[in-house]
């Protein structure tokens, strides 16, 4: 099947859904309503020593409403558009709503706040050729990024296999207070997993992936595959380092991981619900000054770029941490009201609860080059890989798995594996010394690498 | 879909032929009807009701290890056959196979549920959440936020392969879970507490709201005194009960096929090698009656039977689903499991247990001159090639001259899967099964586990904390 999506078309006959559903609500009594409206297209395969192991195909849609009334909430979801579907489906959430308690706060955005969905930006999130790769194609790719991993070094012995997957989706949220908003975005990625024996039985696994919204802006699948393998091979005899307090470069990956764990505690729901450390510091210093941190929805080919917020209201960035100051929490209207504070055009789950999300949430990039973080460090560690879920929100204590390689007199000389690192987020953030150039929105939450000052290492 | 004869024969029949019609060695199809319902209360007031049904199916083929994969979002023959079309074109060149002779199978029952918590009056279940906010908030002054959950599911599937069987089982959920923040001060701390399990609403008879209130008030309370954790290698007792998902971490990722098929596991070509303490036995359990991992048939139509893992330390056997046991040789899979009929089945844990042993309890912390006693848990992650696992304390405590002594807090633990378990030194007799609340995640795939062990002294493991 290598038509490609008509999108007009398809927006078309979503919003039409959206109203209808919209219409159908009111009808019923309703107060208020959200209503999103999707379909979806999607092909993964995979590949392992060159043979497909899978190929997957699958067309989606789905409705999922939010409904109140006398100020009680409920909400559902249904794969099935038909229209008797649809009028039964609305019927029912509008009986659960019943057994709900009365929350006034709940209340969409008045009218007026909400974004005109005639006049959203274009962020060039819909590639038209990625609905026109088909299996043949894909199969191709992935097999050309597992060939390249076994070519790049013979000490690769099997492999997790490689896989490319792309996926389509054309959506329409409307609500009661006038706001019909369409959105539409593609986005495929090429994953090699590349695995080489180490002592005592050990494998060791390198991954490594390119992604993105538009096919051409992907990385060739050689690259993908030797930069797996690549990785797979150094950690070869990565063994434990003595216990300690070491400085600590975090790669960007890695990095990533430290600044998803900062968005945790900015997002309405954690603030207002008391799951977050930092949810007394507005405009108090909460790391190092050269730290800022911004959720930018507006990035063109952004992953995680949105036209709109899941209540409908306009995006623009915001600055959550500046030069290490607390700004501003990410807010839906509910949190908003809960904390009294103005939203932020932050909503995602249009159609369930709202609930706060980030967009494209990133550490601003330095002006160092990543080896320039290595610098100056006698002894320390450089972690490439985390492991686990060692973060209490409400106290900031983090203590994670991790792997990477020793820093001797600012270069890296054997790889570790096997220890934890630990130290209080907060104080984590405030030991960011150095930070390099290397950012890249190529995950919704991005980081360029960074330097610790210090961090205690469990190891032997 | 309710019952086993919502789906005609005459058209599981003429799918699988269409899925088959291209070639192919085998074809499934898996049917599911999942019907959800979900209240979650917020500083004591319902914040939403939510839930919902959701159905389709899935069409398998399988062509040596190749699969064509799809599935409908709808239960129409149409939609079926042209899901059967699409899943039918990994295979190339072969012939049609002759229609197919269906059979009825019968599913032991593990779980039979008399009501499920899905068809309780809303009110009812918004009063279980009641009972569990006021019991939380009574518990103590320092309490000062409480939030809780019920999800309840009713799931049945039918699964139709092409040697002709048809197995039809109702999965029943029921899960509830409490948070809560404790303040003293200049501290704050959180506690929370979750379980469940094939049930309905007798679920609450056995453990009460009551006491899901009171454990997550417990647990902030403890933490509210709990002091930084030390880092370095130590022994560490796991407490009974929680501390099974160390088994899930460590063995039990590790010993699914589909790893050992590709050679990417570190217990590859290990079977009858010792990979543990002689003091370790291992098993995956499906049929624990009521258990969150329990299954009557798994998601491929086999009726599961235990597995036996680990014996004496003595590695026994893989976790198979129909794809790598074929491919072993060996009959047996029954661990093929899905999240929905959107996914691939993939071998899976089901209740993963460590059989009891002979000692006290009390004298395995007594045997500790200085280490750590791991009680409750965030959750756990493993590397599948160096088999190096970690997981995360939610109550832990000092132990110094066999006492257990102060909380701490931050504690995360990391190891080597036959490393570790080689360390086990004492096995208590006090077997527990965790209270239901675990999800185990495999290739962005959930799935519903339990686990379960008794008290057990690991002589060393490494202990992340800050205090170097």
């Amino acid at each position: 099947m290598a038509s490609t999506s008509n999108t007009p078309e398809i927006l078309s006959r979503l919003s039409a859904s959206a109203e209808h559903a919209i219409a159908t609500l009111r009808g019923l009594g309703v107060d208020h309503a959200e209503v999103s409206v999707g379909v979806g297209n999607e092909l993964e395969v995979g590949v392992r020593k060159d043979e497909p192991e899978l190929v997957k195909e699958a067309q989606s849609s789905g409705l999922s409403v939010r409904v109140m009334r006398s100020e009680r909430v409920a909400t559902s979801s249904t794969t099935d558009l038909s229209k008797d579907a649809v009028e039964a489906f609305l019927k029912t959430v509008v009986e659960m709503a019943e057994i709900s308690e009365p929350d006034p706060m709940a209340s969409p955005p008045p009218p007026e706040e909400l974004a005109d969905g005639n006049a959203l930006p274009e962020l060039d999130l819909f590639d038209p050729q990625t609905d026109g790769i088909d299996a043949k194609r894909a199969l191709e790719l992935a097999q050309a990024g597992e060939r390249a991993a076994f070519a790049a070094d013979e000490r690769i012995t099997t492999s997790e296999g490689a896989s490319f997957s792309r996926s389509s989706g054309h959506g329409v949220l409307a609500t009661t207070g006038g706001f019909v908003g369409t959105r539409y975005g593609t986005y495929q990625s090429l994953v090699v997993q590349a695995v080489a024996d180490d002592e005592g039985g050990k494998k060791r696994n390198g991954v490594y992936w390119t992604g993105g919204r538009f096919f051409s802006d992907l990385e060739a699948p050689d690259a993908v595959g030797a930069e797996a393998a690549r990785r797979a091979v150094r950690t070869l005899g990565a063994s434990k380092m003595d216990t300690g307090q070491y400085p600590i470069v975090f790669d960007k990956d890695a990095a990533r991981a430290i600044v998803g764990l900062v968005a945790s505690c900015i997002l309405g729901d954690a603030v207002y619900r008391k799951r977050s450390y930092l949810a007394s510091c507005m405009g108090e210093s909460v790391a190092a000054s050269g730290v800022t941190i911004v959720d930018d929805p507006l990035v063109a080919r952004g992953p995680g770029s949105r036209r709109f917020d899941g209540e409908g209201r306009a995006v623009a960035p915001i600055k959550v941490i500046e030069d290490g100051v607390l700004r501003s929490f990410l807010l839906d209207t509910y949190s908003a009201r809960k904390l009294e504070l103005s939203p932020t055009g932050s909503a995602s789950g249009g159609g369930g609860i709202p609930h706060s999300s980030v967009s494209n949430f990133y550490l601003l990039a330095g002006d160092t080059k990543p080896q320039g973080l290595l610098e100056g460090i006698e002894t320390g560690l450089y972690v490439s890989r985390m492991m686990g879920f060692g973060f209490d929100p409400v106290t900031g204590t983090f203590s994670r798995g991790a792997e990477g390689f020793l820093i001797e007199n600012g270069a890296l000389t054997r790889p570790v594996g096997e220890i934890t690192i630990s130290r209080n987020l907060g104080e984590l953030l405030q030991g960011i010394d150095l930070i390099a150039d290397d950012l890249e929105h190529r995950t919704s939450t991005a980081s360029p690498s960074f330097r610790v000052d210090h961090m205690t290492v469990a190891g032997s | 879909m309710t019952g086993p004869h919502a789906i005609d024969d005459s058209l599981i029949a003429r799918a699988l032929g269409v899925a088959l019609e291209q070639g192919g060695d085998f074809a499934d199809l898996y049917f599911e009807y999942r019907r959800a319902a979900s209240i979650s209360m917020e500083d004591g007031r319902v914040r939403s009701v939510g839930g919902g049904i959701d159905l389709g199916v899935g069409v398998r083929v399988v062509n040596g290890t190749a699969v064509g994969y799809a599935y409908a979002e709808s239960l129409e023959p149409e939609e079926l056959l042209a899901a059967a079309r699409t899943a039918a074109r990994i295979a190339t060149g072969g012939t049609a196979v002759a229609p197919l002779a269906v059979t009825r199978l019968a599913a032991p029952s593990r779980y039979a549920v008399a009501q499920n918590l899905v068809d309780v009056p809303g009110a009812e279940r918004v009063a279980l959440l009641r009972r569990a906010d006021e019991a939380a908030r009574k518990a103590d002054s320092r309490i000062v936020r409480v939030d809780a959950s019920v999800v309840s599911v009713h799931k049945e599937i039918l699964v139709a392969n092409s040697r002709g069987a048809v197995v039809h089982d109702i999965q029943p959920m029921t899960r509830m879970g409490v948070y809560v923040v404790a303040n003293e001060g200049e501290r704050t701390e959180s506690g929370s507490s979750g379980g469940g399990g094939r049930y309905g609403i007798e679920y609450f008879e056995s453990v009460s709201p009551e006491d899901h209130g009171n454990e997550a008030a417990r647990v902030a309370l403890v933490n509210l005194d709990s002091r930084p954790a030390p880092a370095g290698t130590m022994p560490v007792v796991l407490a009974p009960g929680d501390s099974g998902i160390l088994l899930h971490e460590a063995v039990g990722h590790g010993l699914e096929a589909d790893f050992n098929r590709k050679r990417t596991s570190n217990y590859t070509d290990r079977v009858g090698e010792s990979v543990a303490s002689a003091l370790v036995t291992v098993v995956d359990d499906p049929a624990i009656e009521g258990s969150r991992g329990s299954i009557n048939v798994d998601d491929e139509g086999e009726v599961p039977k235990e597995h036996r893992l680990i014996e004496g330390g003595v590695l026994r056997g893989y976790m198979h689903d129909h794809i790598s046991a074929t491919h072993f040789g060996e009959g047996g899979s029954g661990s093929g499991r899905r999240e929905s009929f959107r996914d691939v089945p993939l071998p899976r844990m089901t209740n993963t247990l460590m059989a009891a042993g002979d000692d006290d309890p009390q004298d395995i912390i007594r045997s500790v001159k200085k280490g750590i006693y791991a009680k409750k848990f965030s959750g756990g992650q493993v590397n599948i090639s160096n088999g190096d696992f970690v997981f995360s304390l939610t109550e832990g405590y000092l132990i110094e001259d066999g006492k257990i002594t102060a909380p701490l807090k931050g504690v995360n633990l990391i190891g080597n899967g036959p490393e570790a378990l080689a360390t086990v030194s004492m096995v208590g007799h006090d077997f527990q099964l965790s209270d239901g609340m675990w999800t185990c995640g495999k290739d962005g795939q959930s799935v519903p586990v339990g686990v379960g062990m008794p008290t057990v002294k690991l002589d060393e493991l490494t202990v992340g904390g800050t205090e170097a």
